[in-house]
């Protein structure tokens, strides 16, 4: 297949003869396709879903446009996040610099919305026009009274990676500014869990029914003032490989606060992440107040998804996603289901992720870090897969190659979280693996006529 | 006192929600419309991937969009480097017969000459030496100037001014229809075909932005006008391009004008009656064949369907917005209803919005505001003011629509909350009736879902 000689490295079968040796955490190629976005994404993506902020991003109309509401980050209250919000530079401001017009917008959206703080943006060009926006921001804060915090976040500075990073140094500067009064020893902050479909919900509720406090969400569904507060949690619940650890380790060094690194997706890891939760507070109520939970939730949906299961044991899974850690629970998940993962990749995981995913997988599984359209289609074809799992982008590729789909992106609309998010998990898949419209797609049409045949003779 | 004076910037400092995209997004669609081509944005990956986002789930089609992925050294040294690796990798990748090159903000701003660098790619001894290597033109497409529309129409004017040759005359027209569906250019390819017309349409994306399912992956998706096509639009009887905001010196028919002498018309985009009929005329000049009845009935049918829902739809208050073309012609389309566009409005800023609209609706005149240059707040702000029985334009607008309880009749791109949006006819009869249909069964349904009798007909 048209593997280009440089990204040989990037792709690893398990099973097949060599070492397991695999490149990644490297920038992408000049002129591939890649799945992966910029820093701004980055940054975007971590800070998106605090509610009661303003969100400015500072350049050319597009980095704000492509952004505008597009995540199904849900709010209980304010709902700032979901407009967007940039300063629509144009040539001359190129030519001149636009702090005085940064400067006019922030004071203008300040006054709009009294905001409870506001993140800028900068995009590519704003180091390079010469503007100095941490002192515009400093200016702002000092006039309005609210924490204004420049996120240095120019696409080309690096991966999505740096931008999680950028957003995650934001963050940390809003801590330790309010109050620690009504925090309970057994208090967390849940990292890396964004809202999406109103899954930090979903999450939240386990653990005040299993009696700890949660003191912020970072950042679904999050407030400025928890967020300030947030260094008083004594534990930080890290989801997601990639986003939020930088977070949790700077708590680590400043506040001392010890961290876990958690998954909600599927049966075992979202059981596994409120057991080690337990287990850290070493207090017997709260283990059993989890025990009797997990209990629960697993009776309330374990019929129905054995009847998945059923339904689906055998069928082939390929999954590319932004996270590694996303990748483990969902190959887990899958197999609860019956399902076999023979395709497995993140645009973003390190060389320890990806060993971990060998370990996890089957003999045959492809592991790819970074991949694009034309390696995916031929996976997918090679493989004979029955359902992809990733992003908007990958959809309209499994869908011409007549394959099923399920989004586990960000702009998904049902929760896939926790336990009642398995079952619809579960439930997306099946609609999709046994929807009848495949028989008419001729690719699939002579597949699984071949197989007709065969088991009748 | 049409419209209020229209208004080249925003009151406000800060742009709320756009109306508009980017400079290199609307070249990313145009792209899709040349044979065997791939696009390349020179600047960082994020541009790239976030375009094929916003794109994919319009079209619902595989996009592939291929950046020369700026780092940090390359913005400091320059990115000719990564330009030429980039050009070379997706060579080897795709095979395409031509790499339409565009701009982002970063790359303009640290002032790269693309141009220079494409020749100098092309010179070189690897590139020069092997044969089958991809033609490649370049577009000025910064995301500070201008809008997605820029974009778009950079393109033809890089395709005609890079390939038209000059040659023995064609009997043929250059058909240049603006952003329009795909729907809409299947549309206009069976009109041209049945008046026995030849023709090159530029762009051609009817297939590739809304094709089948397949049985191998296409790393290219089949459709497109072909470079040869476009070779021979210099020797072409006369140019026709959609769009009475374009800037008629600015367009690839004025090239095609200056450089072969082609005439050159400049018509509205085709919606509704009127506009419809000038295109006919305009076509009938250039045919022998008669016009099928078909177009007869189609129009026949139209006009009587109008009279069946005029009640429906009479002095309803109309807020339109989107691409400028677009909403002069659904301007003219909803006067020749009896719909009041209350509120016209567009990101876009040619200054020609507010002529345009009077030239094809001159009776609204005193009825209509006409704002250019303006986001979805403005247009809120605006549509509460004025009142508005219906929202006629893109999906963006559906939370204003929302705000205001009224429906949004979706048109145009992008349509993110609905499938179908590359089937949805706009042009010529068969386009204007299905927006009428479209228009009045909403407002019936509307009155109906609202009405405490709950008749069941209407």
């Amino acid at each position: 297949m048209a593997v280009l000689e440089q990204r040989q490295k990037q792709i690893f079968t398990t099973g097949s003869a060599g070492p397991f040796e695999m490149e990644c955490s490297k920038p992408s190629l000049a002129g591939s396709v890649s799945q992966r976005a910029c820093v701004f994404c980055g940054s975007r993506v971590v800070l998106y879903p605090i509610a009661d902020a303003v969100h400015l991003v500072h350049g050319p109309i597009g980095c704000a446009a492509y952004t505008w509401d597009i995540r199904g980050a849900l709010s209980s209250g304010p709902e700032l996040h979901r407009l967007s919000f940039s300063t629509d530079l144009q040539e001359l401001d190129v030519i001149s610099g636009a702090e005085k017009k940064l400067y006019a917008a922030l004071v203008e959206l300040i006054d709009r919305y009294q905001p409870k703080a506001a993140f800028v943006y900068s995009t590519c060009i704003i180091g390079i026009i010469g503007d100095d926006v941490e002192a515009v921001c400093k200016k702002v804060s000092l006039e309005k009274g609210i924490p204004v915090l420049p996120v240095d976040s120019e696409g080309f500075k690096g991966t999505k990676k740096d931008g999680y990073r950028a957003a995650c140094g934001a963050l940390f500067k809003l801590t330790g500014q309010k109050a620690l009064e009504n925090i309970s020893k057994y208090s967390i902050n849940i990292m890396g869990e964004f809202n999406v479909a109103g899954e930090s919900w979903i999450i939240r509720s386990y653990y005040e029914k299993m009696g700890v406090q949660v003191v912020s969400c970072l950042t679904g569904d999050a407030r400025i003032e928890e967020i300030q507060r947030s260094h008083g949690a004594a534990l930080n619940v890290v989801q997601c490989s990639g986003s939020m650890v930088y977070l949790a380790k700077m708590f680590e060094e400043h506040y001392g606060t010890p961290y876990l690194r958690v998954a909600y997706f599927g049966i075992e890891d979202v059981s596994e992440a409120l057991y080690s939760v337990a287990r850290f507070f070493k207090e017997p109520e709260l283990m059993k107040r989890t025990q009797k939970l997990v209990r629960e939730e697993i009776e309330a949906i374990y019929p129905k998804l054995q009847e998945y299961k059923k339904k689906l044991t055998g069928k082939k899974a390929a999954v590319y996603v932004g996270g590694a850690f996303k990748a483990f629970a969902l190959v887990r998940a899958l197999r609860l289901i019956g399902m076999k993962v023979v395709m497995v990749g993140s645009q973003t995981g390190n060389k320890d992720d990806y060993k971990q995913l060998q370990s996890m997988c089957d003999e045959g599984t492809v592991i790819v870090d970074d991949t694009n359209p034309l390696e995916l289609s031929e996976f997918l074809k090679d493989k004979e897969v029955d359902l992809l799992i990733g992003g908007v982008k990958e959809r309209p590729l499994a869908y011409k190659m007549g394959i099923g789909f399920c989004d586990h992106n960000h702009e998904r609309k049902i929760p896939l979280a926790g336990f009642s998010g398995m079952l619809n998990f579960a439930e997306e898949i099946y609609s999709s693996v046994h929807s009848p419209v495949w028989k008419l797609v001729s690719r699939r049409r002579s597949l699984t006529e071949n197989e007709g045949i065969e088991a009748g003779a | 006192m049409v419209n209020e004076k229209e208004i080249l910037k925003n009151a406000s400092v800060v742009t709320t929600n756009a109306c508009k995209l980017c400079t290199p997004l609307g070249a990313c669609v145009a792209m899709k419309g040349i044979e065997n081509t791939m696009t390349l944005l020179h600047g960082s990956q994020g541009c790239a991937t976030y375009i094929r986002r916003y794109l994919i789930s319009h079209f619902r089609e595989p996009i592939d969009i291929a950046s020369s992925n700026f780092t940090e050294n390359a913005t400091i040294f320059g990115g000719g480097l990564n330009l030429s690796t980039g050009l070379k990798n997706v060579t080897t990748q795709y095979h395409p017969a031509l790499i339409g090159v565009a701009t982002t903000c970063l790359s303009e701003t640290i002032g790269e000459d693309v141009k220079t660098m494409v020749r100098n790619y092309q010179k070189s001894e690897e590139v020069s030496a092997s044969a089958d290597q991809p033609l490649i033109i370049h577009m000025s497409t910064p995301s500070y100037k201008g809008t997605h529309m820029d974009g778009f129409h950079a393109v033809t004017r890089a395709a005609v001014a890079a390939l038209a040759k000059d040659g023995a005359p064609k009997k043929q027209l250059n058909i240049l229809p603006g952003f329009v569906s795909p729907a809409d250019i299947r549309y206009l390819k069976e009109i041209l075909a049945d008046l026995q017309l030849e023709y090159v349409m530029l762009p051609d994306y009817s297939e590739t932005l809304d094709g089948p399912t397949w049985d191998d992956y296409q790393k290219i998706p089949s459709g497109g006008t072909s470079v040869a096509a476009i070779e021979t639009m210099g020797c072409s009887q006369a140019t026709i391009e959609f769009g009475r905001t374009l800037d008629p010196n600015l367009t690839a028919g004025k090239i095609l004008r200056e450089r072969f002498k082609t005439l050159r018309f400049q018509l509205g985009m085709p919606i509704g009656v009127r506009e419809t009929d000038l295109f006919f005329e305009l076509l009938k000049t250039y045919t022998a064949a008669a016009l099928p009845v078909k177009y007869e009935l189609e129009r026949g049918r139209l006009i009587d369907s109008y009279i069946d829902g005029h009640k429906y739809v009479f002095e309803k208050k109309a807020v339109v917005y989107g691409d400028e073309d677009l909403v002069v012609g659904l301007v003219s389309f909803l006067a020749e209803i009896g719909i009041i566009p209350v509120l016209c409005a567009s990101g876009g800023v040619s200054g020609r919005l507010a002529k345009a609209i009077h030239d094809v609706a001159p009776e609204l005149e005193d009825r209509i505001t006409v704002r250019q240059g303006v986001d979805f707040m403005e247009i809120g702000t605006e549509a509460e003011k004025l009142g508005a029985d219906l929202f006629i334009g893109n999906s963006k607008g559906y939370q204003n629509a929302r705000k205001l309880k009224v429906p949004l009749v979706r048109v145009g791109f992008p349509i993110h909350d609905r499938i179908g949006s590359g089937r949805i006819v706009h042009l010529g009869y068969r386009g204007a009736q299905e927006l009428f249909d479209r228009i009045v069964n909403t407002l019936l349904e509307n009155r109906q879902d609202n009405s405490s009798v709950g008749y069941s007909y209407m």
